[in-house]
Protein backbone atom coordinates (compact mmCIF):
# COMPACT_ATOMS: atom_id res chain seq x y z
CA UNK A 1 0.00 0.00 0.00
CA UNK A 2 3.08 2.19 0.89
CA UNK A 3 4.23 1.83 -2.98
CA UNK A 4 0.36 3.43 -4.41
CA UNK A 5 0.59 6.16 -1.46
CA UNK A 6 3.40 7.61 -3.03
CA UNK A 7 2.60 10.50 -6.05
CA UNK A 8 5.89 9.28 -7.53
CA UNK A 9 4.88 5.98 -8.36
CA UNK A 10 1.46 6.44 -8.92
CA UNK A 11 1.51 9.32 -11.21
CA UNK A 12 3.41 7.08 -14.45
CA UNK A 13 1.32 4.40 -13.58
CA UNK A 14 -1.98 6.47 -13.64
CA UNK A 15 -0.22 8.02 -17.00
CA UNK A 16 0.00 4.16 -18.64
CA UNK A 17 -3.33 2.93 -17.20
CA UNK A 18 -4.86 5.80 -19.39
CA UNK A 19 -2.59 5.31 -21.86
CA UNK A 20 -3.43 1.87 -22.60
CA UNK A 21 -6.87 2.19 -22.59
CA UNK A 22 -7.06 4.90 -24.72
CA UNK A 23 -4.65 2.46 -27.14
CA UNK A 24 -7.32 0.11 -26.88
CA UNK A 25 -10.39 1.73 -27.55
CA UNK A 26 -8.02 3.00 -30.71
CA UNK A 27 -7.51 -0.32 -31.82
CA UNK A 28 -11.54 -1.45 -30.69
CA UNK A 29 -12.54 0.93 -32.98
CA UNK A 30 -10.49 0.79 -35.96
CA UNK A 31 -9.08 -2.65 -35.66
CA UNK A 32 -11.56 -5.07 -36.99
CA UNK A 33 -13.71 -4.06 -40.78
CA UNK A 34 -16.91 -5.88 -39.15
CA UNK A 35 -16.59 -3.85 -36.15
CA UNK A 36 -16.25 -0.58 -38.03
CA UNK A 37 -19.40 -1.28 -40.51
CA UNK A 38 -21.41 -2.17 -37.52
CA UNK A 39 -19.91 0.94 -35.77
CA UNK A 40 -20.67 2.99 -38.59
CA UNK A 41 -24.08 2.12 -39.29
CA UNK A 42 -24.92 3.90 -35.79
CA UNK A 43 -24.44 7.46 -38.09
CA UNK A 44 -28.16 7.05 -39.48
CA UNK A 45 -29.42 7.27 -36.03
CA UNK A 46 -30.35 10.94 -36.12
CA UNK A 47 -32.78 10.30 -39.17
CA UNK A 48 -35.01 7.31 -37.87
CA UNK A 49 -37.26 9.30 -36.04
CA UNK A 50 -38.03 11.58 -39.31
CA UNK A 51 -39.19 8.92 -42.20
CA UNK A 52 -40.56 12.20 -43.83
CA UNK A 53 -37.15 14.10 -44.14
CA UNK A 54 -35.03 12.95 -47.59
CA UNK A 55 -31.80 11.25 -46.73
CA UNK A 56 -28.57 11.35 -48.59
CA UNK A 57 -26.35 8.41 -48.28
CA UNK A 58 -23.78 9.35 -49.73
CA UNK A 59 -21.35 9.57 -46.56
CA UNK A 60 -23.19 6.01 -45.53
CA UNK B 1 -28.74 -2.50 -38.89
CA UNK B 2 -28.44 -1.97 -34.77
CA UNK B 3 -30.87 0.79 -34.29
CA UNK B 4 -34.55 0.48 -34.43
CA UNK B 5 -36.88 2.44 -36.16
CA UNK B 6 -39.84 4.03 -34.94
CA UNK B 7 -42.61 5.96 -36.54
CA UNK B 8 -42.31 10.15 -37.36
CA UNK B 9 -45.66 10.56 -35.25
CA UNK B 10 -43.81 9.90 -31.59
CA UNK B 11 -44.23 12.66 -29.50
CA UNK B 12 -41.17 14.71 -27.25
CA UNK B 13 -41.72 16.87 -24.60
CA UNK B 14 -41.19 20.31 -26.63
CA UNK B 15 -42.56 22.50 -23.54
CA UNK B 16 -39.24 22.71 -22.00
CA UNK B 17 -37.09 22.84 -25.42
CA UNK B 18 -39.29 25.92 -26.39
CA UNK B 19 -38.56 27.39 -23.35
CA UNK B 20 -34.98 27.41 -23.13
CA UNK B 21 -34.75 28.10 -26.79
CA UNK B 22 -36.38 31.32 -26.03
CA UNK B 23 -34.39 32.25 -23.21
CA UNK B 24 -30.82 31.48 -25.05
CA UNK B 25 -31.88 34.50 -27.39
CA UNK B 26 -33.23 36.26 -24.59
CA UNK B 27 -29.78 36.18 -22.78
CA UNK B 28 -28.05 36.69 -26.42
CA UNK B 29 -29.07 39.83 -26.38
CA UNK B 30 -28.60 40.59 -22.43
CA UNK B 31 -25.22 39.33 -22.63
CA UNK B 32 -23.88 40.65 -25.93
CA UNK B 33 -25.37 43.96 -25.34
CA UNK B 34 -23.37 43.54 -21.79
CA UNK B 35 -20.47 42.94 -23.53
CA UNK B 36 -20.60 46.00 -25.89
CA UNK B 37 -21.01 48.62 -22.96
CA UNK B 38 -18.03 46.65 -21.31
CA UNK B 39 -16.22 47.22 -24.81
CA UNK B 40 -16.76 50.77 -25.40
CA UNK B 41 -16.07 51.77 -21.70
CA UNK B 42 -12.40 50.43 -22.37
CA UNK B 43 -12.86 52.50 -25.74
CA UNK B 44 -14.61 55.36 -24.47
CA UNK B 45 -14.04 55.19 -20.26
CA UNK B 46 -16.31 58.16 -19.41
CA UNK B 47 -19.36 55.36 -19.72
CA UNK B 48 -18.18 54.35 -16.45
CA UNK B 49 -20.24 56.90 -15.68
CA UNK B 50 -18.26 57.27 -11.73
CA UNK B 51 -20.16 54.70 -10.46
CA UNK B 52 -19.64 51.51 -9.06
CA UNK B 53 -22.47 49.86 -9.95
CA UNK B 54 -22.08 50.22 -13.76
CA UNK B 55 -18.41 49.90 -13.64
CA UNK B 56 -16.42 48.12 -16.34
CA UNK B 57 -14.85 45.32 -12.95
CA UNK B 58 -18.69 45.16 -12.05
CA UNK B 59 -19.96 44.67 -15.58
CA UNK B 60 -17.52 42.09 -16.83
CA UNK B 61 -19.14 38.93 -15.30
CA UNK B 62 -22.27 40.38 -16.23
CA UNK B 63 -21.74 39.98 -19.57
CA UNK B 64 -19.33 36.66 -18.86
CA UNK B 65 -22.13 35.08 -17.08
CA UNK B 66 -25.06 35.82 -19.37
CA UNK B 67 -23.38 34.83 -22.62
CA UNK B 68 -21.41 31.83 -21.24
CA UNK B 69 -24.29 30.23 -18.87
CA UNK B 70 -27.37 32.14 -19.66
CA UNK B 71 -27.05 32.22 -23.83
CA UNK B 72 -24.70 29.10 -24.17
CA UNK B 73 -26.62 27.40 -20.63
CA UNK B 74 -29.62 27.93 -22.30
CA UNK B 75 -29.05 26.87 -25.78
CA UNK B 76 -27.37 23.46 -24.14
CA UNK B 77 -30.46 22.50 -22.18
CA UNK B 78 -32.28 23.21 -25.09
CA UNK B 79 -30.39 21.04 -27.80
CA UNK B 80 -29.62 18.41 -25.01
CA UNK B 81 -32.97 17.93 -24.49
CA UNK B 82 -33.93 17.93 -28.07
CA UNK B 83 -31.17 15.59 -29.23
CA UNK B 84 -31.25 12.89 -26.02
CA UNK B 85 -35.41 12.30 -27.17
CA UNK B 86 -35.11 12.38 -30.41
CA UNK B 87 -31.75 10.05 -30.65
CA UNK B 88 -33.38 7.41 -27.76
CA UNK B 89 -36.83 7.63 -29.41
CA UNK B 90 -38.40 8.31 -26.03
CA UNK B 91 -39.95 11.20 -23.61
CA UNK B 92 -37.76 13.19 -21.27
CA UNK B 93 -37.44 11.33 -17.92
CA UNK B 94 -39.37 13.20 -14.93
CA UNK B 95 -40.63 16.14 -17.20
CA UNK B 96 -41.20 18.04 -13.42
CA UNK B 97 -37.54 17.72 -13.03
CA UNK B 98 -36.51 19.71 -16.10
CA UNK B 99 -38.71 21.77 -15.16
CA UNK B 100 -36.94 22.70 -12.16
CA UNK B 101 -34.03 23.15 -14.36
CA UNK B 102 -35.39 25.71 -16.34
CA UNK B 103 -36.63 27.44 -13.57
CA UNK B 104 -33.47 26.96 -11.40
CA UNK B 105 -30.85 28.01 -14.22
CA UNK B 106 -32.93 31.42 -15.17
CA UNK B 107 -32.95 31.99 -11.35
CA UNK B 108 -28.62 31.14 -11.08
CA UNK B 109 -28.62 33.92 -13.86
CA UNK B 110 -30.53 36.78 -12.89
CA UNK B 111 -29.25 36.11 -8.96
CA UNK B 112 -25.32 36.18 -10.46
CA UNK B 113 -25.73 39.62 -12.47
CA UNK B 114 -27.54 40.90 -9.65
CA UNK B 115 -24.80 40.02 -7.05
CA UNK B 116 -22.04 40.82 -9.57
CA UNK B 117 -23.25 44.50 -9.75
CA UNK B 118 -24.13 44.52 -6.09
CA UNK B 119 -20.20 44.07 -5.62
CA UNK B 120 -20.36 40.59 -4.48
CA UNK B 121 -18.02 38.20 -6.36
CA UNK B 122 -15.43 35.30 -5.50
CA UNK B 123 -12.59 36.41 -7.75
CA UNK B 124 -12.84 33.83 -9.79
CA UNK B 125 -13.00 33.52 -13.44
CA UNK B 126 -16.11 32.44 -15.17
CA UNK B 127 -17.48 31.07 -11.48
CA UNK B 128 -17.69 34.36 -9.73
CA UNK B 129 -20.49 33.29 -7.90
CA UNK B 130 -20.53 33.36 -4.71
CA UNK B 131 -21.55 30.74 -2.27
CA UNK B 132 -25.39 30.66 -1.95
CA UNK B 133 -25.75 30.52 -6.15
CA UNK B 134 -23.06 27.88 -6.19
CA UNK B 135 -25.06 25.80 -3.92
CA UNK B 136 -28.46 26.66 -6.26
CA UNK B 137 -25.69 25.80 -9.58
CA UNK B 138 -25.14 22.56 -7.60
CA UNK B 139 -28.92 21.40 -6.84
CA UNK B 140 -29.85 22.44 -10.67
CA UNK B 141 -26.71 20.75 -12.09
CA UNK B 142 -27.69 17.21 -10.04
CA UNK B 143 -31.37 17.79 -11.37
CA UNK B 144 -30.13 18.03 -15.15
CA UNK B 145 -27.79 14.76 -14.36
CA UNK B 146 -31.04 13.05 -13.28
CA UNK B 147 -32.97 14.16 -16.07
CA UNK B 148 -30.56 13.25 -19.10
CA UNK B 149 -29.25 10.37 -17.54
CA UNK B 150 -32.67 8.93 -16.98
CA UNK B 151 -33.72 9.36 -20.57
CA UNK B 152 -30.79 7.59 -21.83
CA UNK B 153 -31.48 4.35 -19.48
CA UNK B 154 -35.18 4.53 -21.02
CA UNK B 155 -34.12 4.76 -24.62
CA UNK B 156 -35.76 2.76 -27.14
CA UNK B 157 -32.80 2.87 -29.09
CA UNK B 158 -30.07 0.44 -27.92
CA UNK B 159 -26.68 2.17 -29.18
CA UNK B 160 -26.44 6.03 -27.48
CA UNK B 161 -25.58 8.40 -30.43
CA UNK B 162 -22.29 9.64 -29.93
CA UNK B 163 -23.73 13.22 -29.78
CA UNK B 164 -24.80 12.40 -26.25
CA UNK B 165 -21.80 10.91 -25.36
CA UNK B 166 -20.68 14.95 -25.59
CA UNK B 167 -23.13 16.17 -23.75
CA UNK B 168 -23.13 13.41 -20.93
CA UNK B 169 -19.12 14.02 -20.70
CA UNK B 170 -20.22 18.31 -20.40
CA UNK B 171 -22.68 17.08 -17.54
CA UNK B 172 -20.37 14.92 -15.43
CA UNK B 173 -17.30 17.34 -15.92
CA UNK B 174 -18.92 20.51 -15.42
CA UNK B 175 -20.32 18.91 -11.85
CA UNK B 176 -17.14 17.88 -11.04
CA UNK B 177 -15.33 21.45 -12.03
CA UNK B 178 -17.80 23.53 -10.35
CA UNK B 179 -17.51 21.15 -7.21
CA UNK B 180 -13.96 21.36 -6.52
CA UNK B 181 -13.50 25.12 -7.82
CA UNK B 182 -16.01 26.20 -5.26
CA UNK B 183 -14.84 24.60 -2.26
CA UNK B 184 -14.97 27.81 0.18
CA UNK B 185 -15.88 28.65 3.70
CA UNK B 186 -18.43 31.60 4.19
CA UNK B 187 -17.90 34.12 6.56
CA UNK B 188 -20.95 33.19 8.32
CA UNK B 189 -24.12 31.87 7.49
CA UNK B 190 -25.82 35.21 6.61
CA UNK B 191 -22.78 36.77 4.81
CA UNK B 192 -22.53 36.52 0.84
CA UNK B 193 -18.74 36.34 1.27
CA UNK B 194 -16.35 33.13 1.31
CA UNK B 195 -12.92 32.29 1.64
CA UNK B 196 -11.42 29.36 -1.03
CA UNK B 197 -10.15 26.41 1.03
CA UNK B 198 -6.84 26.17 -1.67
CA UNK B 199 -4.34 29.09 -0.89
CA UNK B 200 -1.51 30.47 -3.04
CA UNK B 201 -0.41 28.70 -6.12
CA UNK B 202 -2.72 25.72 -5.22
CA UNK B 203 -5.95 27.98 -5.62
CA UNK B 204 -4.31 29.80 -9.06
CA UNK B 205 -4.14 25.78 -10.69
CA UNK B 206 -7.24 24.89 -9.02
CA UNK B 207 -8.91 28.06 -10.62
CA UNK B 208 -7.50 27.51 -14.07
CA UNK B 209 -8.25 23.81 -13.92
CA UNK B 210 -11.69 25.21 -13.41
CA UNK B 211 -11.59 27.63 -16.34
CA UNK B 212 -9.54 25.70 -19.16
CA UNK B 213 -11.72 22.40 -18.34
CA UNK B 214 -15.11 25.07 -18.84
CA UNK B 215 -13.85 26.02 -22.10
CA UNK B 216 -13.08 22.42 -23.19
CA UNK B 217 -16.00 20.80 -21.45
CA UNK B 218 -18.93 23.67 -21.27
CA UNK B 219 -17.91 25.63 -24.84
CA UNK B 220 -16.25 22.82 -26.46
CA UNK B 221 -18.07 18.65 -25.61
CA UNK B 222 -21.13 20.30 -25.37
CA UNK B 223 -21.34 22.33 -28.59
CA UNK B 224 -19.68 19.30 -30.27
CA UNK B 225 -22.44 17.40 -28.90
CA UNK B 226 -24.77 19.96 -30.71
CA UNK B 227 -22.55 19.96 -34.06
CA UNK B 228 -22.40 15.83 -33.89
CA UNK B 229 -26.69 15.86 -34.27
CA UNK B 230 -27.45 19.53 -35.95
CA UNK B 231 -24.79 19.39 -38.75
CA UNK B 232 -25.55 15.70 -40.62
CA UNK B 233 -29.72 16.61 -39.20
CA UNK B 234 -29.37 20.16 -41.43
CA UNK B 235 -27.43 18.84 -44.27
CA UNK B 236 -29.49 15.67 -44.69
CA UNK B 237 -26.17 13.49 -43.98
CA UNK B 238 -24.61 11.24 -41.98
CA UNK B 239 -21.78 12.18 -40.18
CA UNK B 240 -18.42 11.61 -42.01
CA UNK B 241 -16.92 9.43 -39.89
CA UNK B 242 -18.61 7.73 -36.80
CA UNK B 243 -15.14 5.63 -35.62
CA UNK B 244 -13.49 8.69 -35.94
CA UNK B 245 -16.21 10.61 -33.66
CA UNK B 246 -15.66 7.92 -31.26
CA UNK B 247 -11.73 8.70 -31.20
CA UNK B 248 -12.70 12.36 -31.17
CA UNK B 249 -14.40 12.10 -28.17
CA UNK B 250 -12.03 9.53 -25.78
CA UNK B 251 -9.14 11.75 -27.03
CA UNK B 252 -10.54 14.88 -26.21
CA UNK B 253 -12.03 13.76 -23.00
CA UNK B 254 -7.91 12.06 -21.68
CA UNK B 255 -6.44 15.46 -22.89
CA UNK B 256 -8.69 18.29 -21.73
CA UNK B 257 -8.05 17.50 -17.96
CA UNK B 258 -4.56 18.44 -17.99
CA UNK B 259 -4.28 21.26 -20.14
CA UNK B 260 -5.20 24.17 -17.18
CA UNK B 261 -1.80 24.93 -16.39
CA UNK B 262 -0.45 26.46 -19.72
CA UNK B 263 -2.57 29.18 -18.08
CA UNK B 264 -0.05 30.02 -15.62
CA UNK B 265 3.20 30.11 -17.24
CA UNK B 266 6.04 31.95 -15.69
CA UNK B 267 4.28 31.92 -12.43
CA UNK B 268 5.00 30.39 -9.05
CA UNK B 269 3.56 27.40 -10.41
CA UNK B 270 6.25 24.48 -11.00
CA UNK B 271 7.68 24.57 -14.04
CA UNK B 272 6.93 20.95 -14.72
CA UNK B 273 3.07 21.22 -14.25
CA UNK B 274 3.14 24.33 -16.84
CA UNK B 275 4.91 21.99 -19.43
CA UNK B 276 2.94 19.35 -18.77
CA UNK B 277 -0.18 21.82 -19.37
CA UNK B 278 1.45 22.69 -22.31
CA UNK B 279 2.48 19.16 -23.68
CA UNK B 280 -0.93 18.26 -23.89
CA UNK B 281 -2.33 21.37 -25.28
CA UNK B 282 0.02 20.53 -28.50
CA UNK B 283 -1.03 16.80 -28.33
CA UNK B 284 -5.16 18.28 -28.07
CA UNK B 285 -4.43 20.14 -31.78
CA UNK B 286 -4.74 16.01 -32.96
CA UNK B 287 -8.54 15.07 -31.98
CA UNK B 288 -9.83 19.04 -32.30
CA UNK B 289 -8.71 18.49 -35.63
CA UNK B 290 -10.17 15.34 -36.22
CA UNK B 291 -13.27 16.54 -35.48
CA UNK B 292 -13.25 19.51 -37.10
CA UNK B 293 -12.23 17.64 -40.26
CA UNK B 294 -15.26 15.15 -39.61
CA UNK B 295 -17.83 17.51 -39.30
CA UNK B 296 -17.26 19.57 -42.50
CA UNK B 297 -16.63 16.45 -44.58
CA UNK B 298 -20.16 15.53 -43.43
CA UNK B 299 -20.84 18.11 -46.63
CA UNK B 300 -18.39 16.19 -48.97
CA UNK B 301 -20.00 15.98 -51.89
CA UNK B 302 -22.69 19.08 -51.35
CA UNK B 303 -20.71 22.01 -50.93
CA UNK B 304 -23.93 23.78 -53.18
CA UNK B 305 -25.61 23.96 -49.89
CA UNK B 306 -23.27 26.33 -48.64
CA UNK B 307 -24.08 28.54 -51.51
CA UNK B 308 -27.87 28.47 -50.78
CA UNK B 309 -28.35 27.62 -46.73
CA UNK B 310 -27.14 30.31 -44.17
CA UNK B 311 -27.92 27.75 -41.20
CA UNK B 312 -25.19 25.56 -43.29
CA UNK B 313 -22.67 28.18 -43.44
CA UNK B 314 -23.35 29.02 -40.17
CA UNK B 315 -22.31 25.53 -39.15
CA UNK B 316 -19.54 25.32 -41.61
CA UNK B 317 -18.03 28.88 -40.62
CA UNK B 318 -18.42 27.67 -37.02
CA UNK B 319 -16.49 24.41 -37.46
CA UNK B 320 -13.46 26.60 -39.30
CA UNK B 321 -13.31 28.83 -36.59
CA UNK B 322 -13.18 25.58 -34.19
CA UNK B 323 -10.23 24.68 -36.25
CA UNK B 324 -8.62 28.03 -35.91
CA UNK B 325 -8.71 28.33 -32.48
CA UNK B 326 -7.87 25.07 -31.61
CA UNK B 327 -4.97 25.61 -33.38
CA UNK B 328 -4.23 28.66 -32.08
CA UNK B 329 -4.45 27.50 -28.76
CA UNK B 330 -1.84 25.10 -28.80
CA UNK B 331 0.31 27.91 -30.49
CA UNK B 332 -0.10 30.12 -27.41
CA UNK B 333 0.19 27.29 -24.78
CA UNK B 334 3.85 27.26 -26.16
CA UNK B 335 6.32 28.99 -23.23
CA UNK B 336 7.96 31.54 -25.57
CA UNK B 337 4.87 32.53 -27.37
CA UNK B 338 2.69 32.97 -23.91
CA UNK B 339 5.64 34.91 -22.84
CA UNK B 340 4.23 37.53 -25.15
CA UNK B 341 0.76 36.51 -25.60
CA UNK B 342 0.11 36.05 -22.23
CA UNK B 343 -1.72 39.26 -19.86
CA UNK B 344 -2.44 40.62 -23.76
CA UNK B 345 -5.58 41.38 -25.74
CA UNK B 346 -4.17 38.46 -28.08
CA UNK B 347 -5.69 36.26 -25.09
CA UNK B 348 -8.96 38.21 -25.33
CA UNK B 349 -9.13 37.65 -28.75
CA UNK B 350 -8.33 33.87 -28.66
CA UNK B 351 -11.38 33.62 -26.26
CA UNK B 352 -13.52 35.58 -28.69
CA UNK B 353 -12.48 33.46 -32.23
CA UNK B 354 -13.91 30.67 -30.13
CA UNK B 355 -16.63 32.03 -28.22
CA UNK B 356 -18.03 34.12 -30.99
CA UNK B 357 -16.92 32.26 -34.17
CA UNK B 358 -17.15 28.93 -32.78
CA UNK B 359 -19.94 28.90 -29.74
CA UNK B 360 -21.93 31.50 -30.65
CA UNK B 361 -22.58 30.52 -34.32
CA UNK B 362 -22.73 26.70 -33.79
CA UNK B 363 -25.34 27.86 -31.36
CA UNK B 364 -27.34 29.83 -34.06
CA UNK B 365 -27.08 27.45 -37.11
CA UNK B 366 -28.60 24.44 -34.53
CA UNK B 367 -31.29 26.82 -32.85
CA UNK B 368 -32.28 28.41 -36.80
CA UNK B 369 -32.58 24.38 -37.36
CA UNK B 370 -34.57 23.13 -34.27
CA UNK B 371 -36.73 26.04 -33.44
CA UNK B 372 -39.00 26.21 -36.49
CA UNK B 373 -39.63 22.54 -35.94
CA UNK B 374 -40.49 23.01 -32.36
CA UNK B 375 -43.36 25.35 -33.41
CA UNK B 376 -44.16 23.03 -36.42
CA UNK B 377 -43.48 26.22 -39.29
CA UNK B 378 -40.99 27.71 -41.38
CA UNK B 379 -38.42 30.39 -40.25
CA UNK B 380 -39.84 33.82 -40.79
CA UNK B 381 -36.75 34.72 -43.34
CA UNK B 382 -34.26 33.12 -44.33
CA UNK B 383 -32.60 36.73 -45.56
CA UNK B 384 -32.81 37.67 -41.72
CA UNK B 385 -30.47 34.64 -41.32
CA UNK B 386 -28.35 35.44 -44.25
CA UNK B 387 -28.27 39.46 -43.04
CA UNK B 388 -26.97 37.61 -39.50
CA UNK B 389 -24.59 35.35 -40.95
CA UNK B 390 -22.78 38.00 -42.54
CA UNK B 391 -23.37 40.61 -39.88
CA UNK B 392 -21.49 37.61 -37.60
CA UNK B 393 -18.82 37.05 -39.67
CA UNK B 394 -17.80 40.80 -40.13
CA UNK B 395 -18.53 41.58 -36.42
CA UNK B 396 -15.94 38.49 -35.46
CA UNK B 397 -13.36 38.99 -38.03
CA UNK B 398 -13.23 42.80 -36.88
CA UNK B 399 -13.36 42.05 -33.30
CA UNK B 400 -10.03 39.12 -33.30
CA UNK B 401 -8.38 41.11 -36.08
CA UNK B 402 -8.80 44.13 -33.48
CA UNK B 403 -7.14 42.17 -30.64
CA UNK B 404 -4.22 40.70 -32.59
CA UNK B 405 -2.51 44.04 -33.31
CA UNK B 406 -3.71 45.05 -29.90
CA UNK B 407 -2.48 42.34 -27.90
CA UNK B 408 0.63 41.89 -30.14
CA UNK B 409 1.23 45.35 -30.13
CA UNK B 410 1.11 45.51 -25.98
CA UNK B 411 3.47 42.50 -25.58
CA UNK B 412 6.13 44.19 -27.90
CA UNK B 413 5.73 47.43 -26.40
CA UNK B 414 6.02 45.60 -22.55
CA UNK B 415 8.97 43.82 -23.56
CA UNK B 416 11.19 46.91 -25.07
CA UNK B 417 14.05 47.87 -24.02
CA UNK B 418 15.94 51.16 -24.85
CA UNK B 419 19.99 51.43 -25.53
CA UNK B 420 20.02 51.82 -21.33
CA UNK B 421 18.41 48.93 -20.44
CA UNK B 422 15.34 50.79 -19.20
CA UNK B 423 11.87 50.34 -20.20
CA UNK B 424 11.22 52.31 -23.52
CA UNK B 425 7.45 52.82 -23.18
CA UNK B 426 5.44 53.60 -19.57
CA UNK B 427 2.30 51.12 -19.13
CA UNK B 428 -0.13 54.30 -19.91
CA UNK B 429 1.93 54.41 -23.07
CA UNK B 430 0.96 51.28 -24.51
CA UNK B 431 -2.46 51.68 -22.84
CA UNK B 432 -3.26 54.89 -25.06
CA UNK B 433 -2.02 53.15 -28.55
CA UNK B 434 -4.58 50.48 -27.57
CA UNK B 435 -7.15 52.72 -28.39
CA UNK B 436 -7.96 52.39 -32.13
CA UNK B 437 -7.86 49.35 -31.73
CA UNK B 438 -10.54 48.97 -28.46
CA UNK B 439 -12.89 51.13 -30.92
CA UNK B 440 -12.55 48.79 -33.36
CA UNK B 441 -13.37 45.87 -31.23
CA UNK B 442 -16.54 47.86 -29.85
CA UNK B 443 -17.51 48.55 -32.88
CA UNK B 444 -17.07 44.55 -34.11
CA UNK B 445 -19.15 43.38 -30.97
CA UNK B 446 -21.85 46.27 -32.21
CA UNK B 447 -21.78 44.10 -35.48
CA UNK B 448 -21.96 40.83 -33.52
CA UNK B 449 -25.19 42.29 -31.75
CA UNK B 450 -26.70 43.71 -34.45
CA UNK B 451 -27.01 40.33 -35.81
CA UNK B 452 -28.43 38.44 -32.36
CA UNK B 453 -31.08 41.48 -32.74
CA UNK B 454 -32.36 40.04 -35.93
CA UNK B 455 -32.64 36.59 -35.12
CA UNK B 456 -34.33 37.43 -31.83
CA UNK B 457 -36.54 40.02 -34.15
CA UNK B 458 -37.01 36.53 -36.86
CA UNK B 459 -37.34 33.80 -34.11
CA UNK B 460 -40.33 35.93 -32.66
CA UNK B 461 -41.94 35.90 -35.44
CA UNK B 462 -41.24 32.45 -36.25
CA UNK B 463 -42.96 31.56 -33.26
CA UNK B 464 -45.94 34.09 -33.81
CA UNK B 465 -46.41 32.19 -37.11
CA UNK B 466 -46.36 29.10 -35.65
CA UNK B 467 -48.32 29.79 -32.83
CA UNK B 468 -50.96 31.25 -35.45
CA UNK B 469 -51.13 28.35 -37.46
CA UNK B 470 -51.94 26.50 -34.69
CA UNK B 471 -54.52 28.14 -33.82
CA UNK B 472 -56.03 28.35 -37.05
CA UNK B 473 -55.52 24.35 -37.00
CA UNK B 474 -57.40 24.19 -33.71
CA UNK B 475 -60.39 26.01 -35.47
CA UNK B 476 -60.58 24.46 -38.20
CA UNK B 477 -60.86 21.29 -36.26
CA UNK B 478 -63.63 22.24 -33.74
CA UNK B 479 -65.29 23.92 -37.34
CA UNK B 480 -65.03 20.29 -39.05
CA UNK B 481 -65.96 18.21 -35.95
CA UNK B 482 -68.94 20.80 -35.89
Amino acid sequence: MDWFADPANTKPLGLLIFFVTFCAIVLWVYGSKKRGKKLEEHKNIPFLDDEDEVKDKSNG
Amino acid sequence: MSATSVAAVEQYDYEIIKKFSIMAIVWGVVGMSAGVFIASQLAWPWLNFDSPFLSFGRFRPVHTGAVIFGFGGSALFATSYYVVQRTCQTRLFAPGLATFTFWGWQAVIVLAALSYVSGFSQGREYAEMEWPIDLLVLFVWVAYGAVFIGTLMQRKQPHIYVANWFYLSFILVTALLHTFNNLAVPVDLFSMKSYSLFSGAQDAMTQWWYGHNAVGFFLTSAFLGMMYYFVPKHAGRPVYSYRLSIVHFWALSFMYMWVGTHHLHWTALPDWASTLGATFSIMLLLPSWGGMINGIMTLSGAWDKLRTDPIMRFMIVALSFYGMSTFEGPLMSLKDVNALSHYTDWTVGHVHSGALGWVAMIAFGSLYHMIPKLWNTQIFSVKLINAHFWLATIGTLLYITAMWISGISQGLMWRAFDDFGNLQYSFVESVAAMHPFYAMRAIGGMFFLTGMVLMAINIYMTVRRGMREADSAQARAAVAAV
